[in-house]
Protein backbone atom coordinates (compact mmCIF):
# COMPACT_ATOMS: atom_id res chain seq x y z
CA UNK A 1 0.00 0.00 0.00
CA UNK A 2 2.69 2.36 1.10
CA UNK A 3 4.31 1.32 -1.95
CA UNK A 4 1.82 2.98 -4.19
CA UNK A 5 1.83 6.42 -2.41
CA UNK A 6 5.28 6.09 -3.12
CA UNK A 7 4.91 5.74 -6.29
CA UNK A 8 2.78 9.17 -7.22
CA UNK A 9 4.90 11.92 -4.98
CA UNK A 10 8.18 10.22 -5.13
CA UNK A 11 8.65 9.52 -9.27
CA UNK A 12 8.07 12.51 -10.98
CA UNK A 13 9.15 11.45 -14.36
CA UNK A 14 7.02 8.85 -14.64
CA UNK A 15 7.74 5.21 -15.99
CA UNK A 16 10.60 5.80 -18.37
CA UNK A 17 13.28 6.96 -16.56
CA UNK A 18 13.76 3.74 -14.20
CA UNK A 19 13.77 1.48 -17.03
CA UNK A 20 16.18 3.73 -18.92
CA UNK A 21 18.34 3.00 -15.88
CA UNK A 22 17.50 -0.85 -15.95
CA UNK A 23 18.39 -1.19 -19.88
CA UNK A 24 22.11 -1.94 -20.06
CA UNK A 25 21.94 -4.46 -17.33
CA UNK A 26 18.86 -5.92 -18.76
CA UNK A 27 20.34 -6.10 -21.82
CA UNK A 28 23.27 -7.58 -20.96
CA UNK A 29 21.30 -10.07 -18.68
CA UNK A 30 19.60 -11.63 -21.65
CA UNK A 31 22.57 -11.82 -23.92
CA UNK A 32 24.70 -13.58 -21.23
CA UNK A 33 22.32 -15.79 -19.23
CA UNK A 34 18.70 -15.48 -20.59
CA UNK A 35 19.72 -16.70 -24.20
CA UNK A 36 21.76 -19.19 -22.99
CA UNK A 37 19.22 -20.81 -21.03
CA UNK A 38 16.79 -20.75 -23.06
CA UNK A 39 18.94 -22.07 -26.06
CA UNK A 40 19.82 -24.82 -23.54
CA UNK A 41 16.20 -25.34 -22.91
CA UNK A 42 15.51 -25.87 -26.46
CA UNK A 43 18.41 -28.05 -27.25
CA UNK A 44 17.27 -30.60 -24.51
CA UNK A 45 14.77 -31.39 -26.34
CA UNK A 46 17.05 -31.77 -29.91
CA UNK A 47 19.30 -34.23 -31.32
CA UNK A 48 22.55 -32.62 -31.26
CA UNK A 49 25.68 -34.40 -32.20
CA UNK A 50 28.79 -33.84 -33.91
CA UNK A 51 26.55 -34.08 -37.60
CA UNK A 52 24.82 -30.71 -35.71
CA UNK A 53 28.01 -29.38 -34.92
CA UNK A 54 28.68 -29.50 -38.63
CA UNK A 55 26.05 -27.79 -39.65
CA UNK A 56 23.19 -30.43 -40.06
CA UNK A 57 19.92 -28.75 -38.52
CA UNK A 58 18.97 -30.35 -35.10
CA UNK A 59 15.95 -32.70 -35.22
CA UNK A 60 13.64 -32.28 -32.30
CA UNK A 61 13.23 -35.48 -30.25
CA UNK A 62 10.50 -34.50 -27.81
CA UNK A 63 11.84 -36.08 -24.65
CA UNK A 64 14.11 -38.42 -26.39
CA UNK A 65 17.16 -36.97 -23.76
CA UNK A 66 15.16 -37.08 -20.75
CA UNK A 67 14.29 -40.85 -20.92
CA UNK A 68 17.58 -41.75 -21.86
CA UNK A 69 19.12 -39.44 -18.66
CA UNK A 70 16.49 -41.28 -16.39
CA UNK A 71 17.36 -45.22 -17.54
CA UNK A 72 20.93 -43.85 -17.32
CA UNK A 73 22.00 -45.98 -14.14
CA UNK A 74 25.46 -44.25 -14.35
CA UNK A 75 23.57 -40.48 -14.37
CA UNK A 76 21.83 -41.40 -11.27
CA UNK A 77 25.28 -42.62 -9.41
CA UNK A 78 26.43 -39.14 -10.61
CA UNK A 79 23.46 -37.03 -8.87
CA UNK A 80 23.80 -39.27 -6.14
CA UNK A 81 27.21 -38.38 -5.39
CA UNK A 82 26.66 -34.86 -6.41
CA UNK A 83 24.19 -34.34 -4.14
CA UNK A 84 25.68 -35.85 -0.89
CA UNK A 85 28.86 -34.25 -1.54
CA UNK A 86 27.46 -30.57 -1.72
CA UNK A 87 24.75 -31.30 1.49
CA UNK A 88 27.79 -32.66 3.22
CA UNK A 89 30.40 -30.04 2.33
CA UNK A 90 27.76 -27.23 2.29
CA UNK A 91 26.39 -28.47 6.10
CA UNK A 92 30.15 -28.90 7.65
CA UNK A 93 30.99 -25.37 5.72
CA UNK A 94 27.94 -23.40 7.61
CA UNK A 95 28.85 -25.49 10.79
CA UNK A 96 32.63 -24.70 10.83
CA UNK A 97 31.76 -21.20 9.55
CA UNK A 98 29.36 -20.51 12.54
CA UNK A 99 31.51 -21.66 15.09
CA UNK A 100 34.40 -19.59 14.01
CA UNK A 101 31.86 -16.40 13.80
CA UNK A 102 30.84 -17.42 17.58
CA UNK A 103 34.28 -18.19 18.10
CA UNK A 104 34.95 -14.36 16.59
CA UNK A 105 32.57 -12.83 18.82
CA UNK A 106 33.92 -14.37 21.89
CA UNK A 107 37.64 -14.14 22.02
CA UNK A 108 40.14 -10.94 22.37
CA UNK A 109 41.00 -8.10 19.97
CA UNK A 110 44.35 -9.57 18.68
CA UNK A 111 43.47 -13.05 18.38
CA UNK A 112 39.94 -11.94 16.57
CA UNK A 113 42.44 -9.60 13.98
CA UNK A 114 44.90 -12.69 13.06
CA UNK A 115 41.70 -15.14 12.74
CA UNK A 116 40.31 -12.83 10.20
CA UNK A 117 43.30 -11.87 8.54
CA UNK A 118 43.92 -15.65 8.38
CA UNK A 119 40.39 -16.45 6.72
CA UNK A 120 40.61 -13.58 4.20
CA UNK A 121 43.85 -15.11 3.00
CA UNK A 122 41.93 -18.10 2.40
CA UNK A 123 39.25 -16.35 1.09
CA UNK A 124 41.00 -14.45 -1.35
CA UNK A 125 43.48 -17.12 -3.07
CA UNK A 126 42.55 -17.48 -7.24
CA UNK A 127 40.73 -21.01 -6.75
CA UNK A 128 43.67 -22.34 -9.65
CA UNK A 129 46.23 -21.11 -7.61
CA UNK A 130 44.34 -23.08 -4.34
CA UNK A 131 44.39 -26.34 -5.92
CA UNK A 132 47.95 -26.05 -7.34
CA UNK A 133 49.39 -25.45 -3.39
CA UNK A 134 46.56 -28.22 -1.86
CA UNK A 135 47.32 -30.49 -4.51
CA UNK A 136 51.03 -30.43 -3.74
CA UNK A 137 49.90 -30.15 0.02
CA UNK A 138 48.39 -33.71 -0.45
CA UNK A 139 51.06 -35.06 -2.96
CA UNK A 140 51.77 -38.93 -2.88
CA UNK A 141 55.53 -38.86 -2.34
CA UNK A 142 56.50 -34.94 -1.11
CA UNK A 143 53.45 -33.18 0.06
CA UNK A 144 53.05 -32.10 3.81
CA UNK A 145 50.44 -34.00 4.74
CA UNK A 146 51.23 -37.23 4.12
CA UNK A 147 54.89 -36.77 6.00
CA UNK A 148 53.04 -35.13 8.71
CA UNK A 149 50.12 -37.85 9.12
CA UNK A 150 52.97 -40.29 9.29
CA UNK A 151 54.79 -38.54 12.03
CA UNK A 152 51.68 -39.78 14.11
CA UNK A 153 52.62 -43.30 15.76
CA UNK A 154 50.03 -45.94 14.90
CA UNK A 155 49.42 -43.99 11.20
CA UNK A 156 51.53 -45.18 8.17
CA UNK A 157 50.49 -42.79 5.29
CA UNK A 158 53.77 -43.00 3.46
CA UNK A 159 52.97 -42.07 -0.23
CA UNK A 160 49.50 -43.06 0.52
CA UNK A 161 48.07 -41.58 -2.87
CA UNK A 162 44.66 -39.58 -2.16
CA UNK A 163 43.24 -39.24 -5.48
CA UNK A 164 43.81 -42.52 -6.18
CA UNK A 165 39.92 -44.00 -5.04
CA UNK A 166 36.94 -41.80 -5.42
CA UNK A 167 36.19 -41.71 -1.77
CA UNK A 168 39.44 -40.22 -0.50
CA UNK A 169 39.56 -38.26 -4.12
CA UNK A 170 35.76 -36.56 -2.81
CA UNK A 171 37.08 -36.16 0.48
CA UNK A 172 40.15 -34.42 -0.40
CA UNK A 173 37.90 -32.04 -3.21
CA UNK A 174 35.63 -31.41 -0.08
CA UNK A 175 38.17 -30.46 2.44
CA UNK A 176 39.41 -27.53 -0.32
CA UNK A 177 35.81 -26.08 -0.79
CA UNK A 178 35.90 -26.03 2.53
CA UNK A 179 38.42 -24.55 3.29
CA UNK A 180 38.10 -21.57 0.71
CA UNK A 181 34.13 -21.53 1.43
CA UNK A 182 34.54 -20.84 5.69
CA UNK A 183 35.87 -17.51 5.75
CA UNK A 184 32.77 -15.78 3.50
CA UNK A 185 30.09 -18.10 5.92
CA UNK A 186 32.18 -16.61 9.41
CA UNK A 187 32.13 -13.71 7.67
CA UNK A 188 29.07 -12.93 6.95
CA UNK A 189 27.54 -14.94 9.99
CA UNK A 190 30.28 -12.79 12.01
CA UNK A 191 28.42 -9.67 10.45
CA UNK A 192 25.23 -10.94 11.58
CA UNK A 193 25.92 -11.25 14.78
CA UNK A 194 26.99 -8.11 15.48
CA UNK A 195 23.49 -7.00 14.79
CA UNK A 196 22.60 -8.93 18.00
CA UNK A 197 21.83 -6.68 20.75
CA UNK A 198 23.80 -7.04 24.01
CA UNK A 199 21.05 -5.66 25.99
CA UNK A 200 18.78 -8.72 24.78
CA UNK A 201 21.28 -11.19 25.92
CA UNK A 202 22.16 -9.47 28.77
CA UNK A 203 18.28 -9.74 30.04
CA UNK A 204 18.00 -13.19 29.21
CA UNK A 205 21.61 -14.68 30.95
CA UNK A 206 20.01 -12.33 34.51
CA UNK A 207 16.76 -14.44 34.01
CA UNK A 208 19.51 -17.51 34.07
CA UNK A 209 19.55 -18.76 30.25
CA UNK A 210 22.45 -20.54 29.31
CA UNK A 211 24.85 -20.17 27.68
CA UNK A 212 23.21 -22.94 24.81
CA UNK A 213 19.84 -21.46 25.65
CA UNK A 214 20.87 -18.05 24.36
CA UNK A 215 22.43 -19.35 21.23
CA UNK A 216 19.25 -21.63 20.22
CA UNK A 217 16.73 -19.49 21.55
CA UNK A 218 18.18 -15.72 20.65
CA UNK A 219 21.17 -15.62 18.98
CA UNK A 220 20.24 -17.99 16.03
CA UNK A 221 16.72 -16.65 15.23
CA UNK A 222 17.90 -13.50 15.15
CA UNK A 223 20.82 -14.15 12.31
CA UNK A 224 18.47 -16.51 10.14
CA UNK A 225 18.26 -14.59 7.64
CA UNK A 226 22.09 -14.52 7.15
CA UNK A 227 22.25 -18.38 7.97
CA UNK A 228 19.52 -18.86 5.37
CA UNK A 229 21.02 -17.54 2.34
CA UNK A 230 24.76 -18.23 3.04
CA UNK A 231 23.22 -21.68 3.18
CA UNK A 232 21.51 -21.81 -0.05
CA UNK A 233 24.71 -19.98 -1.16
CA UNK A 234 26.73 -23.31 -0.50
CA UNK A 235 24.10 -25.26 -1.60
CA UNK A 236 23.85 -24.16 -5.06
CA UNK A 237 28.16 -23.85 -5.46
CA UNK A 238 28.77 -26.68 -4.35
CA UNK A 239 26.29 -28.58 -6.37
CA UNK A 240 27.84 -27.07 -9.41
CA UNK A 241 31.43 -27.29 -8.28
CA UNK A 242 33.16 -27.74 -11.61
CA UNK A 243 36.92 -25.92 -11.49
CA UNK A 244 38.06 -27.94 -8.22
CA UNK A 245 36.83 -31.47 -9.23
CA UNK A 246 38.58 -30.61 -12.82
CA UNK A 247 42.13 -29.38 -11.67
CA UNK A 248 42.27 -32.73 -9.10
CA UNK A 249 41.29 -34.90 -12.16
CA UNK A 250 44.12 -33.79 -14.36
CA UNK A 251 46.37 -34.09 -11.15
CA UNK A 252 44.88 -37.89 -10.51
CA UNK A 253 42.24 -40.16 -12.72
CA UNK A 254 40.01 -38.53 -15.45
CA UNK A 255 37.83 -41.86 -15.25
CA UNK A 256 33.79 -41.42 -14.64
CA UNK A 257 34.24 -42.88 -11.27
CA UNK A 258 35.48 -39.56 -10.36
CA UNK A 259 32.83 -37.21 -12.02
CA UNK A 260 30.44 -34.98 -10.56
CA UNK A 261 27.68 -32.91 -12.06
CA UNK A 262 29.68 -30.12 -13.32
CA UNK A 263 32.45 -32.24 -14.89
CA UNK A 264 30.02 -35.17 -16.42
CA UNK A 265 28.12 -32.08 -18.11
CA UNK A 266 31.67 -30.95 -19.36
CA UNK A 267 32.47 -34.40 -20.65
CA UNK A 268 29.10 -34.61 -22.58
CA UNK A 269 29.95 -31.70 -23.99
CA UNK A 270 33.08 -31.89 -25.12
CA UNK A 271 34.67 -35.06 -25.40
CA UNK A 272 31.27 -36.89 -26.23
CA UNK A 273 30.49 -33.60 -28.25
CA UNK A 274 26.60 -34.28 -27.31
CA UNK A 275 25.09 -31.20 -26.57
CA UNK A 276 21.57 -32.27 -26.44
CA UNK A 277 22.11 -34.47 -23.33
CA UNK A 278 24.60 -32.30 -22.10
CA UNK A 279 21.76 -29.81 -22.08
CA UNK A 280 19.48 -31.92 -20.68
CA UNK A 281 21.55 -32.71 -17.89
CA UNK A 282 22.41 -29.05 -17.30
CA UNK A 283 18.54 -28.54 -16.89
CA UNK A 284 18.34 -31.35 -14.44
CA UNK A 285 20.56 -29.42 -12.66
CA UNK A 286 18.75 -26.07 -13.02
CA UNK A 287 15.87 -28.05 -11.54
CA UNK A 288 17.02 -29.37 -8.50
CA UNK A 289 19.04 -25.75 -8.01
CA UNK A 290 15.54 -24.12 -8.27
CA UNK A 291 13.98 -26.83 -5.97
CA UNK A 292 16.41 -25.80 -3.53
CA UNK A 293 16.06 -22.34 -3.84
CA UNK A 294 12.06 -22.44 -3.68
CA UNK A 295 11.68 -22.39 0.18
CA UNK A 296 13.71 -19.12 0.12
CA UNK A 297 12.20 -17.11 -2.68
CA UNK A 298 8.92 -18.10 -1.74
CA UNK A 299 9.39 -16.53 1.77
CA UNK A 300 11.11 -13.39 -0.43
CA UNK A 301 7.77 -12.76 -1.76
CA UNK A 302 5.92 -13.26 1.04
CA UNK A 303 8.16 -10.63 3.06
CA UNK A 304 7.41 -8.33 0.13
CA UNK A 305 3.97 -8.58 -0.36
CA UNK A 306 3.38 -8.22 3.39
CA UNK B 1 38.35 -15.68 37.39
CA UNK B 2 37.19 -18.49 35.40
CA UNK B 3 35.45 -16.83 32.46
CA UNK B 4 39.13 -14.71 32.41
CA UNK B 5 40.23 -18.14 31.77
CA UNK B 6 38.14 -19.94 29.30
CA UNK B 7 38.28 -16.01 26.96
CA UNK B 8 41.95 -16.83 27.23
CA UNK B 9 41.97 -20.29 26.12
CA UNK B 10 39.36 -19.99 23.24
CA UNK B 11 41.46 -16.41 21.95
CA UNK B 12 44.45 -18.86 22.08
CA UNK B 13 42.16 -21.49 20.10
CA UNK B 14 41.48 -19.20 17.70
CA UNK B 15 44.80 -18.31 17.12
CA UNK B 16 45.66 -22.03 16.34
CA UNK B 17 42.76 -22.21 13.87
CA UNK B 18 43.89 -19.43 12.13
CA UNK B 19 47.29 -21.14 11.49
CA UNK B 20 46.11 -23.88 10.34
CA UNK B 21 43.48 -21.90 8.33
CA UNK B 22 46.67 -19.41 6.86
CA UNK B 23 48.89 -22.81 6.21
CA UNK B 24 48.30 -23.20 2.36
CA UNK B 25 49.08 -19.71 1.48
CA UNK B 26 52.17 -19.57 3.94
CA UNK B 27 53.38 -22.58 2.35
CA UNK B 28 52.61 -21.70 -1.88
CA UNK B 29 54.25 -18.10 -0.83
CA UNK B 30 57.45 -20.13 1.26
CA UNK B 31 57.90 -22.72 -1.59
CA UNK B 32 58.07 -20.36 -3.90
CA UNK B 33 61.47 -19.30 -2.52
CA UNK B 34 62.88 -22.51 -1.73
CA UNK B 35 65.61 -23.79 -4.66
CA UNK B 36 64.58 -27.10 -6.58
CA UNK B 37 67.13 -29.07 -5.83
CA UNK B 38 65.96 -28.95 -1.34
CA UNK B 39 62.00 -29.10 -2.69
CA UNK B 40 63.18 -32.49 -4.72
CA UNK B 41 64.02 -34.05 -1.02
CA UNK B 42 61.02 -36.29 0.56
CA UNK B 43 61.02 -34.00 4.00
CA UNK B 44 59.31 -30.68 3.39
CA UNK B 45 60.96 -27.90 4.26
CA UNK B 46 59.09 -25.40 6.59
CA UNK B 47 60.92 -22.01 5.99
CA UNK B 48 62.37 -20.95 3.52
CA UNK B 49 66.04 -20.46 4.96
CA UNK B 50 68.30 -19.87 2.39
CA UNK B 51 65.37 -18.47 -0.31
CA UNK B 52 66.10 -17.58 -3.55
CA UNK B 53 63.79 -16.00 -6.74
CA UNK B 54 65.19 -18.01 -9.44
CA UNK B 55 61.92 -19.51 -9.02
CA UNK B 56 59.83 -16.43 -10.52
CA UNK B 57 62.25 -16.24 -13.23
CA UNK B 58 61.66 -19.71 -14.42
CA UNK B 59 58.00 -18.86 -14.32
CA UNK B 60 58.33 -15.94 -16.03
CA UNK B 61 60.74 -17.01 -18.55
CA UNK B 62 57.78 -19.25 -19.71
CA UNK B 63 56.65 -17.88 -22.74
CA UNK B 64 53.51 -17.23 -22.65
CA UNK B 65 53.41 -15.36 -19.02
CA UNK B 66 52.88 -11.71 -20.15
CA UNK B 67 50.34 -12.72 -22.74
CA UNK B 68 48.38 -14.37 -20.29
CA UNK B 69 48.91 -11.32 -18.18
CA UNK B 70 48.13 -9.05 -20.65
CA UNK B 71 45.14 -10.88 -21.73
CA UNK B 72 43.99 -11.00 -17.90
CA UNK B 73 44.42 -7.22 -17.39
CA UNK B 74 41.94 -6.57 -20.24
CA UNK B 75 39.19 -8.59 -19.84
CA UNK B 76 39.40 -7.54 -16.18
CA UNK B 77 39.23 -4.05 -16.64
CA UNK B 78 36.44 -4.44 -19.39
CA UNK B 79 33.99 -6.72 -16.68
CA UNK B 80 34.84 -3.77 -13.48
CA UNK B 81 34.37 -0.84 -16.16
CA UNK B 82 30.94 -2.12 -17.58
CA UNK B 83 30.01 -3.87 -14.20
CA UNK B 84 30.14 -0.99 -12.14
CA UNK B 85 28.15 1.60 -14.75
CA UNK B 86 25.60 -1.15 -15.17
CA UNK B 87 25.07 -2.24 -11.91
CA UNK B 88 25.36 1.31 -10.68
CA UNK B 89 22.32 2.73 -12.80
CA UNK B 90 20.41 -0.66 -11.75
CA UNK B 91 20.92 0.38 -8.46
CA UNK B 92 20.15 3.57 -8.85
CA UNK B 93 16.73 2.63 -10.50
CA UNK B 94 15.48 0.16 -8.06
CA UNK B 95 16.02 2.15 -4.83
CA UNK B 96 15.41 5.74 -6.21
CA UNK B 97 12.07 5.32 -7.73
CA UNK B 98 9.05 3.23 -7.44
CA UNK B 99 7.35 1.76 -10.52
CA UNK B 100 5.86 -1.27 -12.03
CA UNK B 101 7.86 -4.10 -12.73
CA UNK B 102 10.46 -3.00 -9.64
CA UNK B 103 9.90 -6.02 -7.29
CA UNK B 104 10.02 -8.52 -10.63
CA UNK B 105 13.32 -7.13 -11.12
CA UNK B 106 14.57 -7.32 -7.77
CA UNK B 107 13.88 -11.16 -7.72
CA UNK B 108 14.81 -11.83 -11.46
CA UNK B 109 18.54 -10.74 -10.39
CA UNK B 110 18.58 -12.55 -7.22
CA UNK B 111 17.76 -15.60 -9.29
CA UNK B 112 19.80 -15.14 -11.94
CA UNK B 113 22.96 -14.65 -8.81
CA UNK B 114 21.91 -18.92 -8.16
CA UNK B 115 21.55 -19.82 -12.47
CA UNK B 116 24.34 -22.47 -12.78
CA UNK B 117 26.90 -20.72 -15.22
CA UNK B 118 28.78 -24.08 -15.07
CA UNK B 119 25.60 -25.13 -16.69
CA UNK B 120 25.41 -23.36 -19.61
CA UNK B 121 28.52 -23.28 -20.46
CA UNK B 122 27.86 -25.44 -23.81
CA UNK B 123 24.80 -22.51 -24.37
CA UNK B 124 27.76 -19.60 -23.92
CA UNK B 125 30.53 -21.63 -26.21
CA UNK B 126 28.09 -21.89 -29.33
CA UNK B 127 26.42 -18.34 -28.64
CA UNK B 128 29.97 -16.71 -28.70
CA UNK B 129 31.43 -19.11 -31.57
CA UNK B 130 28.71 -18.43 -33.95
CA UNK B 131 29.35 -14.73 -33.89
CA UNK B 132 33.30 -15.73 -33.92
CA UNK B 133 34.23 -14.17 -31.15
CA UNK B 134 36.15 -17.39 -29.20
CA UNK B 135 39.29 -16.22 -28.08
CA UNK B 136 38.43 -12.95 -27.68
CA UNK B 137 38.24 -10.02 -24.80
CA UNK B 138 34.74 -9.20 -25.96
CA UNK B 139 32.98 -12.76 -26.11
CA UNK B 140 34.04 -14.04 -22.60
CA UNK B 141 33.70 -10.16 -21.04
CA UNK B 142 29.97 -10.32 -22.16
CA UNK B 143 29.49 -13.51 -20.13
CA UNK B 144 31.61 -12.33 -17.31
CA UNK B 145 29.60 -9.05 -16.77
CA UNK B 146 26.29 -10.85 -16.99
CA UNK B 147 27.59 -13.76 -14.33
CA UNK B 148 28.67 -10.52 -11.98
CA UNK B 149 26.24 -7.67 -12.61
CA UNK B 150 23.17 -9.55 -10.46
CA UNK B 151 25.69 -9.31 -7.71
CA UNK B 152 26.80 -6.02 -7.70
CA UNK B 153 23.25 -4.63 -8.04
CA UNK B 154 22.61 -6.15 -4.99
CA UNK B 155 25.28 -4.83 -3.27
CA UNK B 156 25.14 -1.31 -4.69
CA UNK B 157 21.79 -0.78 -3.77
CA UNK B 158 22.26 -1.53 -0.13
CA UNK B 159 24.94 1.42 -0.42
CA UNK B 160 22.62 3.32 -2.15
CA UNK B 161 19.36 2.81 -0.25
CA UNK B 162 21.87 4.34 3.27
CA UNK B 163 22.29 7.84 1.34
CA UNK B 164 19.32 9.66 3.08
CA UNK B 165 17.17 11.55 0.19
CA UNK B 166 16.40 14.03 2.22
CA UNK B 167 20.07 15.23 1.67
CA UNK B 168 19.34 15.37 -1.99
CA UNK B 169 16.23 17.29 -1.37
CA UNK B 170 17.80 19.68 0.62
CA UNK B 171 20.12 20.38 -2.12
CA UNK B 172 17.35 20.87 -4.87
CA UNK B 173 15.53 23.18 -2.83
CA UNK B 174 19.04 25.26 -2.35
CA UNK B 175 18.43 25.06 -6.31
CA UNK B 176 20.41 22.27 -7.31
CA UNK B 177 18.59 19.66 -10.32
CA UNK B 178 17.63 16.35 -9.11
CA UNK B 179 20.88 15.28 -11.35
CA UNK B 180 22.80 17.84 -10.07
CA UNK B 181 21.92 17.17 -6.13
CA UNK B 182 22.83 13.43 -7.06
CA UNK B 183 26.04 14.03 -8.31
CA UNK B 184 27.17 16.63 -5.88
CA UNK B 185 25.47 14.45 -2.69
CA UNK B 186 25.14 11.26 -3.48
CA UNK B 187 27.71 10.29 -5.83
CA UNK B 188 30.45 10.63 -3.75
CA UNK B 189 28.51 8.85 -0.80
CA UNK B 190 28.81 6.16 -3.30
CA UNK B 191 32.58 5.74 -3.92
CA UNK B 192 32.91 2.77 -1.47
CA UNK B 193 29.86 1.14 -2.54
CA UNK B 194 31.54 1.49 -6.07
CA UNK B 195 34.92 0.82 -4.85
CA UNK B 196 33.58 -2.68 -3.29
CA UNK B 197 31.52 -3.79 -6.60
CA UNK B 198 34.65 -3.01 -8.72
CA UNK B 199 36.92 -4.87 -6.67
CA UNK B 200 34.33 -7.90 -6.71
CA UNK B 201 34.36 -7.49 -10.49
CA UNK B 202 38.00 -8.01 -10.48
CA UNK B 203 38.17 -10.69 -8.45
CA UNK B 204 35.27 -12.56 -10.46
CA UNK B 205 36.70 -11.97 -13.84
CA UNK B 206 41.05 -12.52 -12.83
CA UNK B 207 39.96 -15.72 -11.04
CA UNK B 208 37.48 -16.93 -13.23
CA UNK B 209 38.53 -20.96 -14.59
CA UNK B 210 35.48 -22.36 -16.26
CA UNK B 211 34.34 -20.17 -18.77
CA UNK B 212 37.51 -19.32 -19.69
CA UNK B 213 38.16 -23.10 -20.40
CA UNK B 214 35.39 -22.92 -22.72
CA UNK B 215 35.47 -19.86 -24.58
CA UNK B 216 38.93 -19.46 -25.05
CA UNK B 217 40.78 -22.53 -26.50
CA UNK B 218 43.79 -21.69 -28.69
CA UNK B 219 47.10 -20.56 -25.86
CA UNK B 220 47.77 -17.21 -27.27
CA UNK B 221 44.30 -16.05 -26.09
CA UNK B 222 45.29 -17.75 -22.05
CA UNK B 223 44.19 -15.97 -19.29
CA UNK B 224 46.28 -16.12 -16.04
CA UNK B 225 44.21 -19.11 -14.33
CA UNK B 226 44.52 -21.02 -17.56
CA UNK B 227 48.35 -20.14 -17.95
CA UNK B 228 48.79 -21.72 -14.50
CA UNK B 229 46.91 -25.18 -15.46
CA UNK B 230 48.95 -25.33 -18.25
CA UNK B 231 52.04 -24.65 -16.65
CA UNK B 232 51.20 -27.20 -13.82
CA UNK B 233 50.51 -29.58 -16.76
CA UNK B 234 53.88 -29.07 -18.70
CA UNK B 235 55.97 -29.32 -15.52
CA UNK B 236 54.20 -32.98 -14.69
CA UNK B 237 54.87 -34.41 -17.69
CA UNK B 238 58.79 -34.03 -16.07
CA UNK B 239 59.30 -34.55 -12.36
CA UNK B 240 57.10 -31.80 -11.49
CA UNK B 241 59.17 -28.54 -10.45
CA UNK B 242 56.87 -27.80 -7.61
CA UNK B 243 59.22 -24.09 -6.50
CA UNK B 244 58.38 -23.29 -10.12
CA UNK B 245 54.40 -24.19 -9.94
CA UNK B 246 54.56 -22.52 -6.54
CA UNK B 247 56.27 -18.81 -7.67
CA UNK B 248 53.67 -19.12 -10.72
CA UNK B 249 50.77 -19.55 -8.12
CA UNK B 250 51.83 -17.04 -6.12
CA UNK B 251 51.89 -14.67 -9.18
CA UNK B 252 48.63 -14.81 -10.04
CA UNK B 253 47.37 -14.83 -6.28
CA UNK B 254 49.55 -11.65 -5.10
CA UNK B 255 47.09 -8.89 -6.88
CA UNK B 256 43.79 -10.57 -5.45
CA UNK B 257 45.05 -10.68 -2.23
CA UNK B 258 46.56 -7.32 -1.65
CA UNK B 259 43.12 -5.70 -3.59
CA UNK B 260 41.09 -8.15 -1.60
CA UNK B 261 42.39 -7.48 2.05
CA UNK B 262 42.09 -4.00 1.02
CA UNK B 263 38.16 -4.18 0.57
CA UNK B 264 36.96 -7.18 2.39
CA UNK B 265 34.96 -5.22 5.11
CA UNK B 266 32.74 -3.56 2.76
CA UNK B 267 31.59 -6.66 0.44
CA UNK B 268 30.35 -8.17 3.41
CA UNK B 269 28.81 -5.43 4.89
CA UNK B 270 27.00 -5.24 1.67
CA UNK B 271 25.71 -8.39 1.23
CA UNK B 272 24.32 -8.63 5.14
CA UNK B 273 22.85 -5.04 4.24
CA UNK B 274 20.94 -6.70 1.12
CA UNK B 275 20.05 -9.81 2.84
CA UNK B 276 18.46 -7.95 5.61
CA UNK B 277 17.13 -5.42 3.85
CA UNK B 278 15.61 -8.14 1.26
Amino acid sequence: MSADTLTRSNNRRGIRAPLLLLIPSIAILVLGMGYPVIWQIVTSFQQYGLKQQFGQAAPFVGLDNYIALATDPQLWVVVGKSLAFCLITAFVTLGIGTLLALLMSTVTKTARLVLQVALLLAWSMPVVSAMTVWIWLFDRRRGAINYLLDMVPGIEMNRFDWLSTPLTFLLVASIIVVWMSVPFVSFSVYAGLTQVSDEILEAAQLDGATGSQRFWGIILPMIRPVISIVLLLQLIWDLRVFTQIKLLQDAGSKSGDYDLLGTYIYKLGTSAQDFGMASAVSILVLGITIAMSWFYIRSLLKEDAA
Amino acid sequence: MNRRLAKGLLSALAIVIALFWAFPVYWMVSSSFIPTAILQSFIPTFFPVNGTVSNYAGAIADGSFFSALGMSVAITLTVVLFCIIFAFLAAVAISRFRFRGRRSFVIAVLIVQMLPAEGLFIAQYKMVSSVHLLDSVIGVSVIYIAAVVPFTIWMLRGFVAGVPVDLEEAAMVDGLSRFGAFMRITFPLLAPGLVASGVYAFLQAWNEFTVALVLLPSEAAQTLPLWLRGFVQASATRETDWGQVMAASTLVAVPVIIFFLIVQGRLTSGLVSGAVKG
